[in-house]
């Protein structure tokens, strides 16, 4: 298999259409602008479509509209952008139609900057517009996983007719690495009867919706979508455990931190200390399962973010007191150092 | 002849029939109340299939029919 | 018997939920009649707004989608783009059209999207109980302009057909009334246009219809008619903005 040397927002567009995306509509923003401009160039040229939206609003509502015709189909952005985008998040997730959404993250809030954040993680965990929904959350931390995890993202918007996520931040998106497209067995997935084609010789109209008038109808509606949701956290979790079978303590970090934090637990490593790394790679549904794993012998955690605190709210609901939760987090696009989160580890031995 | 169908059930009493009908043959038939608790329009006899209720109507209240020429 | 009326296949039975003499039943109708004689019932999807025709995909017998307010424009894009070859239409009132979603019907016509806008304009907010719309007529009295609307606070009322008209990217564009059986058949020969135009490749067509509100405009059926004839006319005047040139 050949390797190539790509920036992360283009190996990302790249395997869009890859997995079958078929149309993609955004608005320009940084630091994404390179993921739509890819697809500018490719799709004319492979079939699909690109177009270049008047507004993030309109963008996410012509996704609704082509997951809704039965496509695959994708939209990105960044910060701001996906805050304008919430309103059509709401309504695709309340029609229960099947798209990715990436988020190249950047500081906030307001128009904050350009550079690398993950102060989004509260609104992309938890849904993000009006209504009680979820949608799922993917978050790679290398250009690869970028790549592999596009294919899933697609893969499980159309199993579970709901919007995937994929939350990277600036250094992703902009850093260079080497991947491999693997060719990937196409997965059985169920028949999109639901999607409004024309009728073609249907017998009965189809209609994409999310207004139920009756509040029976609209309380079953949301308990049909909890339990799919329901399904979607005890099935789709996922994480990765390193240098966790002798460690006592634990560093918690995702995306581009969890490869700084990394560094930090290597150089603790190093000094004796025994630390051990989470890495979430889902962060809805966020794996539980990890923390249930190392309890036993965890004496305490340390989660790491580029936020002041949000992630830590669901390191502590997985904890649930049994051991101490610390923080460090830094915001506005200041990225700390293998060396600064060293000295935390260093303080949570200490501390516990 | 022709033959003017109402849908009874479907009128909501707006009126705009009874006055475009150039024959004048619409009514409220006061002596009824319909499903969706109107007066219902009703036509006398007169009717020489114009279309025009069916036209303005916004509840498709009528269906209309004319007897073709040298037809049954 | 020769049928000179009936229900159009592209119809439902269903009642409306609509008031007394409103028009959204009327237009309803019209567009069901031009989906079944052009014998595109099979292919059409039709985008509903928010507003009074929000329950449109319960009456139109064709695949539907309903739009969050205003976006009914980017929802039909994105249809129209990934299904190039069936029929999308809008169904939009004026606050949908002409407030909140003025960005996007904007857009859609300055790209000449292959798309066709039916636009019910009643110069008010029907379904949240009679307020103040982008189309509103100076002095008009709604929930939200209880002395009239006054310029000098709620600014003119927007002519849609007028402002688009300026645009290279439609290729039909015309205002109706729906005030008599003459007018009530020029609306519906628009709307056949309008459509033609999208199954002929030519781009965004659309036909804003003037439209009597009597519950909201506190008047009985006919003379929500009439003031449709002599008020409304006066500010949006009917006609074809735009059509393509002959040959």
């Amino acid at each position: 298999m050949e390797k190539v040397l790509m920036k992360g927002n283009e190996a990302l567009a790249e395997a869009a259409i890859r997995a079958g995306c078929k149309c993609f509509f955004g608005y320009p923003i940084t630091p994404q602008s390179e993921l739509p401009a890819y697809l500018a160039r490719e799709m004319p040229k492979r079939g699909g479509v690109f177009l270049q939206a008047e507004s993030e609003v309109a963008a996410i509502n012509m996704v609704y509209g082509a997951a809704g015709a039965g496509v695959r189909v994708m939209t990105s952005s960044s910060s701001p952008g996906i805050s304008l985008k919430q309103e059509g998040i709401s309504y695709l997730c309340g029609a229960e139609l099947p798209c990715v959404i990436v988020n190249i993250m950047r500081g906030g809030p307001g128009l904050g900057d350009i550079q690398p954040a993950q102060s989004d993680y509260f609104q992309a965990t938890r849904g993000g517009g009006h209504g009680d929904y979820r949608t799922i959350v993917l978050a790679p931390s290398s250009v690869q996983e970028l790549v592999d995890l596009v294919y899933d993202a697609f893969d499980l918007a159309d199993m579970y007719r709901n919007p995937v996520l994929i939350l990277g931040d600036g250094i992703l998106g902009q850093m260079m690495e080497p991947v491999v497209f693997k060719e990937r067995p196409a997965r059985q997935l169920p028949p999109k009867d639901w999607a409004t084609t024309g009728k073609m010789g249907r017998q009965k109209p189809n209609v994409i919706n999310s207004l139920y008038l009756d509040p029976v109808k609209l309380e079953e509606h949301n308990l049909k979508l909890f339990k799919k949701y329901q399904e979607i956290e005890a099935k789709e979790a996922r994480y990765e455990i390193l240098n966790g079978d002798d460690a006592e303590y634990f560093v918690i970090a995702y995306g581009i931190c969890a490869r700084i934090a990394h560094a930090a637990v290597e150089m603790a490593r190093e000094e004796g200390i025994k630390v051990g790394l989470i890495r979430p790679i889902t962060l809805w549904p966020y794996p539980k399962k990890a923390f249930e794993e190392v309890l036993p012998k965890a004496k305490a955690f340390l989660t790491v973010e580029l936020s002041l605190g949000q992630m830590v709210e669901d390191v502590k609901l997985s904890v649930e007191g049994r051991a101490p939760v610390y923080f460090y987090g830094r915001t506005g696009g200041m990225v700390p150092t293998a060396e600064e989160i060293f000295e935390e580890i260093k303080k949570m031995r200490g501390l516990s | 002849m022709s033959k003017i169908i109402i849908d009874k059930d479907r009128c909501k009493g707006c009126g705009l029939c009874i006055e475009v009908c150039p024959k004048k043959v619409l009514f409220f038939d006061n002596d009824m109340v319909n499903v969706l608790g109107y007066h219902p329009v009703a036509a006398k006899e007169g009717c020489i299939a114009c279309g025009f209720c069916a036209t303005v109507c916004p509840d498709v209240v009528f269906t209309i029919y004319r007897e073709e020429k040298g037809g049954k | 018997m020769k049928v000179v009326f009936e229900r159009p296949k592209s119809l439902q039975a269903t009642k409306t939920h609509y008031c007394p003499g409103c028009g959204h039943g009327v237009i309803h109708r019209l567009v069901a009649e031009v989906m079944d004689e052009l014998g595109i019932q099979d292919k059409t999807i039709g985008v509903a707004p928010v507003g009074c025709a929000v329950l449109a995909y319960n009456y139109f017998d064709c695949d539907m989608q309903q739009a969050a307010h205003g976006r009914a424009p980017a929802v039909a894009t994105g249809i129209k783009r990934a299904l190039p070859d069936r029929v999308v239409f809008t169904y939009q009132g004026d606050g949908d059209l002409a407030a909140i979603g003025t960005a996007e019907i904007v857009h859609a016509a300055a790209r000449g999207e292959n798309i066709t806008v039916i636009f019910v304009n009643n110069a008010i907010y029907g379904m949240t109980g009679g307020q103040m719309a982008p189309t509103t007529l100076v002095g008009q009295k709604t929930e939200t302009s209880p002395y009239g609307r006054d310029p000098q606070i709620a600014g003119y009322p927007i002519r849609v057909c007028e402002m688009l008209a300026t645009l290279d990217g439609p290729s039909f564009l015309a205002r109706a009334e729906l005030t008599d059986v003459k007018n009530i058949n020029k609306t519906k020969s628009y709307i056949k246009k309008a459509f033609e135009m999208q199954l002929s490749g030519k781009g965004f067509s659309l036909v804003e219809i003037l439209s009597p509100c009597p519950t909201n405009w506190g008047m009985k059926p006919k003379d929500a008619v009439d003031w449709v004839k002599n008020e409304m006319v006066k500010v949006f005047p009917p006609g074809v903005f735009k059509e393509p040139k002959e040959g």
